[in-house]
């Protein structure tokens, strides 16, 4: 599937700017775009060595495997493949309680390190497991319970009660998250 | 309740750090060492991640530029007025799987016209509030372990997110009723 989208990105940006002409605009965005994302990976560098770091102290000192006990059967249910005491159900957890509180620059690291022990467990190491995909749908379903950003935002634009707009996001947040866990479900068996 | 949240969300990463580094310590383990030891996998993984940025980029990059997005607009317009969701907000709920920064700059814009405390601006803000950047979070993730194949995920995803924007819509329209 991502082909395809990634195909139809392409074809219709060109067909667009083709008709407007100006098919100048694809060599921009060509530009602009491989420029972005070397600016986004090194980015990540820094942060990512930072929180790989925290974790592997975390994991000598067994602290994964703690966390993993305490919110084991929630964790169990959403990642049955993923044995209890494994470092991936820790490192699970933690990403997702680090997107639950909207720890806006270590969600990215711990997610990524969740991915690598996920990969441990994972016999095809280009395909995704079910567990990944489980994790990927969720995270990208926005767990977030305090919306920093948009209340920012929100107060900066004048509002007069900035912080009203968080029960709405946690009710549709949680929509789209349990659709998430439950369209995951049924996919999975098709793929 | 909003405050303890907001102290809960600045706090927790300091007391994490704290917490960790006392427990390396209290379990004997060479807190320091071990720290470069894991930090040394930054380079690797970020250096993984970026061919999958790159392209996926590169064609956001491209559909944004060239206005197709404008153009995907008003051809499902009709299907969306018909559910009752302001195309005003439209622009926001189709850039935000795609980029953040244009997500949040479209919103930046709606909050200036219409208001912050207006219903277009909640809507807005509740739909960029629930939802996630869905294909940078594929991407990266994906990308970081050398994934090529990632199955019902993009699907399963977009599905997700179409639905948060509905469940936002009727929230807003009961919540501030």
């Amino acid at each position: 599937m991502i082909n395809y989208v990634w195909f139809c990105m392409i074809l219709a940006g060109v067909i667009t700017s083709a008709s407007k002409g100006q098919i100048h605009l694809v060599t921009e965005g060509i530009l602009k775009g491989s420029e972005q994302a070397v600016v986004v990976s090194i980015g990540l560098v820094g942060i990512i060595s930072f929180w790989s770091g925290m974790m592997k102290i975390a994991q000598d000192a067994g602290l994964m495997k703690t966390t993993a006990r305490i919110l084991g059967p929630l964790a169990r249910r959403l990642f049955p493949d993923v044995p209890v005491h494994h470092r991936a159900m820790g490192s699970l957890l933690l990403a997702m309680s680090a997107n639950l509180l909207g720890l806006g620059n270590a969600c990215t690291p711990l997610g990524l390190r969740a991915m690598g022990d996920l990969q441990e467990l994972n016999k095809d190491k280009e395909r995704a497991s079910d567990a990944m995909c489980t994790f990927m749908a969720v995270t990208s379903s926005s767990l977030t319970v305090i919306p920093t950003t948009i209340i920012a935002l929100r107060l900066t634009h004048g509002s007069a009660t900035p912080t009203d707009i968080i029960g709405p996001i946690i009710v549709a947040t949680t929509c789209s998250t349990l659709a998430a866990i439950a369209v995951d479900r049924i996919l999975r068996k098709f793929s | 309740m909003t405050s303890i949240l907001q102290a809960l969300s600045r706090w927790a990463l300091p007391v994490l750090l704290l917490g960790i580094t006392t427990l390396g310590l209290s379990k004997k383990v060479p807190i320091y060492e071990s720290f470069v030891d894991g930090a040394k996998e930054g380079w690797q993984t970020a250096l993984r991640v970026l061919p999958y940025l790159v392209g996926m980029l590169v064609a956001i990059a491209v559909f944004r530029q060239s206005g197709a997005l404008d153009q995907l607009i008003s051809l499902i317009s009709p299907l969306t007025n018909w559910l009752g969701f302001p195309h005003e907000v439209l622009p926001l709920a189709l850039m935000r799987p795609i980029s953040g920064s244009g997500a949040l700059a479209i919103l930046s814009q709606i909050l200036d016209t219409f208001g912050a405390d207006s219903f277009i601006g909640r809507l807005a803000a509740t739909v960029m509030g629930s939802s996630e950047t869905t294909l940078y979070v594929l991407t990266v993730y994906a990308g970081s372990i050398g994934l090529k194949r990632t199955r019902h995920t993009l699907a399963t995803s977009l599905i997700a997110d179409l639905a948060g924007a509905l469940a936002a819509l009727y929230v807003v329209l009961h919540y501030f009723a």
